[in-house]
Order: C-alpha cells, then structure tokens, then sequence
C-alpha cells in the first residue's frame, strides 16, 4: 500500500506533481481506485481543467465519499488548483455547481476587465504561519493559472492571500488539509519546497497541523 | 503582484536546439532538456519548444524530450508544432507539458480551440498567431494572419481571428509579427497594441527582440504580459536574470528570487 497518493480522475497534469513529489525526495503513487485513499498516510489532490468536469469525474470514479472521509478524518491532505477549489461548496464556473462541500464557501470569477486567466508568477503574502511553509518566504513568487478563485466564508481558513485587481485567498487549510490555487510543482524551488514540507511532516509526524507540528516540535 | 514573464524559445529539430546556442557549461549545447534546465536556473519564467521537424515519424523523438524536461524542470512549459487533433493535445499533456500552441490546425479547424478547451481546459491551449501586415508602413491597414510556418497567406485578419479565438477558449495568445521576426529590430508594438485591446486573454509577444529595451517597449507600451525571445537569449548576448533586473530597474514587475538554484533544496528532505 503506497504511503503518498496522487489521485488519478482523468484530468490534469499528473506527472508533473509525481516528479515534484520525487525530487523532494519521496515516492507517490498515482492511483484512480478508492481503497487507495483509504489507505494514503499522505493524499494529494491535484487538477486542472473546470469544476464540473471535475466533480463528475470524481463521482464517476466512486472517489467523491472516500474523499471525504479521509478528509473528515482529519488525515494529511494536499489539495492543488482545481484539487482546491473541489473542496469548497459551490463553484460558478459554468453555471453553479455543487462541489464537495468541506470547505464552506464559494468558488468565483474574477471580474471582468481584467486579463483572464489570472496567469504567471504572483507573490503569496502570507497571512498564518504554517509547518508546510517552512522556508517558504513572505513574498515568494508562485506560479498561478485560473479564472475563478475561493471565496472562503471563514477567513480563519486563509493562510496566504495574493493580489490580482483583489486580494484572494491563495493558499487555504484546516487542521491537517492545506491546499493551494496555485501549481507548487511549477513554482520552482519554493514549490519543491513546499511539497517536500508536506510529506516530511504527513510521513514523519503523522500531522501536518500547525498546533501538532510544533507540539511535536518540527515547526 | 502579478509579473511580466520572460520566455526563451527553442526550436527543436528531431530533437536536438537547432540555431547555435552558445552557453558555457553546456555539456551538450543541442539537448533540449539541459539548456532547458539551465535557463530555469538564470530565472526564466516559462519555456516554449517549439517543433519544427516537418516529418510527423519523431512524435515519440518529440514525447522523450517532454517527458524528460517535465523530470528537470519545475516551471511550466509549452510545446508547439504538429498538433492537430485533440488526442495529439492529451498525449502531448500527459508527457508532462503544461500547455500546447496550436497554429495552422486552428485556423484550418477552429473547433480543436474549442475541444482542447473543453476537455484540458483554457489553461493548457496557446494559440499561435503569425501576423503579417497589409500595408508594412501603415498599421491602420491591419494585419493578415498565415499559416504553414509563415508560408501560406490565409487572407484572416488576425484581430478578428484572435477574438473567435478567445471566445473558442483560447487561454493564451502567442502573437508573432512576420514583419520583424529575425530582425532584432523591436517587437511590432502596433500589432501588439491591437491585440491587446481586442482580446482579454494573456498575450505573448513575439518576434524581433535585438535590445533590452525592445522587450520593455513590448511590456509597457505594447502591453503584453509575456515576452519571447530565442536569439537574443541563446547566443549568450544577455543574461536572463541580467535582463529582468534592468526591467525591474525601469519599473517592470518580474520575478527576481528565481535564481534559487533548486539543488539548494537537495539534503533539506532526507
């Protein structure tokens, strides 16, 4: 049984995280089955692409209720670009479509008059600490590609914002889930670091939580 | 704040870079994945091959240098040519590249805008513009777009072709002028301005880089919010990382931490 999933739901650039995950040093599977999340000390939820697609791909692939127990477990979970925006309620893209509802609040468009998508390297400013950050920056640069954003109905879940016309949240967790609108597998050095963090403390520590990184004094 | 992204360009024949790229510390100039990895290392912001092999036989030649860049490499990356079908988009993502330009099979079928974007998302679909003008000394004129490598007038007039392409789910436009490609003589700010007015997606300028300031006429007066280069860069004549902070100097936004070596990160995680 691996130790480090990376759900497979038919969409989404997959080998790019799976190398990420490598080059900081640890081994992940690539599994589309629901015994594997059951079995995962360490999920990563990646994705691209839009929210409906998404969720009917997640339920096609009997994924969605292992999903949320693990996550309802308050297990290690790493969420990335659509793998974070499924975790809220309700996404706009498209229409209005229900998503998996862990996370309370909405996913939005940017407003028009901007340039869409949001696409590049943005700064994160991050607004709570974090064990998965370590050695990540205030201020670093990550790479962003997407046209709607989360609309947290809870600002506690916010752990860093960045600026585009707005300030939107672009890394969001709880307890032992974070998750990221940007790609870290694209952001370079910051990103490798942030994805080695995760599986460091999720792999080691059994927790990537701040009160539980630091209780058992790894953050 | 979001920043202006600067973007080398490597045409690639079976294989190997084509034009001389004259590196130091290069062990193989001609290999795709190690110049690739080296200018990660100088602070580029994305990488485009493009493939200019005219044989369709090197497809699995091509995937190899996908799949081994997507092991090295952890900024995104575009390839381009030889794409015509949706499915040639699917293989092409699931070696590992972030997005795919599409030129000639667009405009010859624009439908394939709309299924690569429907089934990978605006995200990964770049069209490629190749735009020529009607009048060379009067933009007003307009510009025609080609196809074929530069070859084939289409009669298309590329303001209008860019904005069905936006609708279609275009989520990038890489707009290059046939007038001053290879000329180092400055990116066509005119055509520039004009698709930026016309189109709400993110546009790559292309074509004529020779100067510093060529690219910070691109970025500001002609509004892009990438740049492409290959020349420029490839024959050692500016330092990328040199180059973003004279952009940066002049009050540009850029990426200046990225000349973090990655290797930093090794011993930090075992």
């Amino acid at each position: 049984m691996a130790d480090t999933v990376i759900i497979d739901y038919g969409a989404g650039n997959l080998r790019s995280v799976a190398r990420a995950v490598a080059h900081a040093g640890y081994d992940a599977e690539i599994r589309s089955d629901p015994g594997a999340i059951e079995g995962a000390r360490a999920l990563i939820l990646p994705g691209v692409g839009a929210a409906a697609d998404t969720m009917a791909n997640l339920r096609a692939a009997g994924l969605v209720d292992p999903l949320r127990e693990y996550i309802d477990a308050d297990r290690p979970f790493l969420g990335v670009c659509m793998g974070m925006q499924a975790l809220f309620d309700v996404s706009e893209e498209g229409g209005q479509h229900a998503c998996l509802g862990l996370l309370p609040g909405r996913i939005v468009r940017f407003p028009d008059g901007l340039t869409i998508p949001h696409m590049g390297w943005n700064t994160l400013s991050i607004v709570r600490p974090h064990p998965v950050l370590d050695g990540v920056e205030d201020g670093t640069y990550a790479y962003f590609v997407h046209s709607y954003h989360p609309q947290p109905d809870d600002p506690a879940l916010v752990i860093a914002e960045t600026e585009y016309a707005d300030v939107f949240p672009s890394i969001v967790g709880r307890g032992n889930l974070i998750a990221t609108q940007f790609h870290p597998e694209k952001s370079g050095a910051a990103g490798l670091r942030l994805y080695a963090n995760f599986l460091r403390l999720a792999l080691d520590t059994g927790s990537i939580a701040p009160a539980a990184a630091e209780a058992a004094g790894s953050a | 704040m979001l920043t202006k992204r600067i973007i080398p360009c490597f045409d690639v024949d079976n294989g190997r870079v084509v034009k001389g790229v004259s590196f130091v510390a290069l062990r193989d100039a001609g290999d795709p994945v190690e110049l690739a990895a080296q200018y990660e290392e100088r602070g580029a912001d994305e990488l485009v091959f493009l493939d200019i092999t005219a044989s369709s036989d090197n497809r699995p030649t091509v995937y190899d240098m996908v799949a081994r860049t997507t092991d090295q490499v952890f900024i995104p990356f575009t390839v381009g040519g030889g794409i015509r079908s949706a499915e040639d988009v699917r293989v092409m993502l699931e070696h590992g590249a972030d997005k795919v330009s599409i030129n000639t099979a667009a405009v010859e079928r624009p439908e394939l805008i709309t299924e690569g974007a429907h089934g990978f998302g605006s995200q990964c679909i770049v069209v490629a513009v190749d735009a020529k003008r009607r009048d060379a000394d009067d933009p007003s004129a307009g510009w025609e777009v080609y196809t074929h490598g530069g070859r084939t007038p289409t009669g298309i007039d590329a303001i209008a072709w860019v904005r069905e392409a936006v609708e279609r789910g275009a989520g990038e436009l890489l707009v290059t002028s046939m007038d001053r490609d290879g000329h180092q003589t400055g990116y066509d700010l005119e055509l520039l301005r004009a698709i930026r007015e016309a189109a709400t997606a993110p546009v790559i300028a292309s074509g004529g880089a020779g100067t510093p300031d060529h690219l910070y006429e691109a970025l500001t007066t002609g509004g892009a919010d990438a740049v492409l280069a290959a020349s420029i860069f490839h024959f050692g004549t500016y330092d990328i990382a040199a180059l973003k902070q004279y952009l940066a100097d002049r009050g540009v936004p850029m990426r200046l931490d990225a000349a973090h070596a990655i290797e930093d990160l090794e011993g930090t995680t075992s």
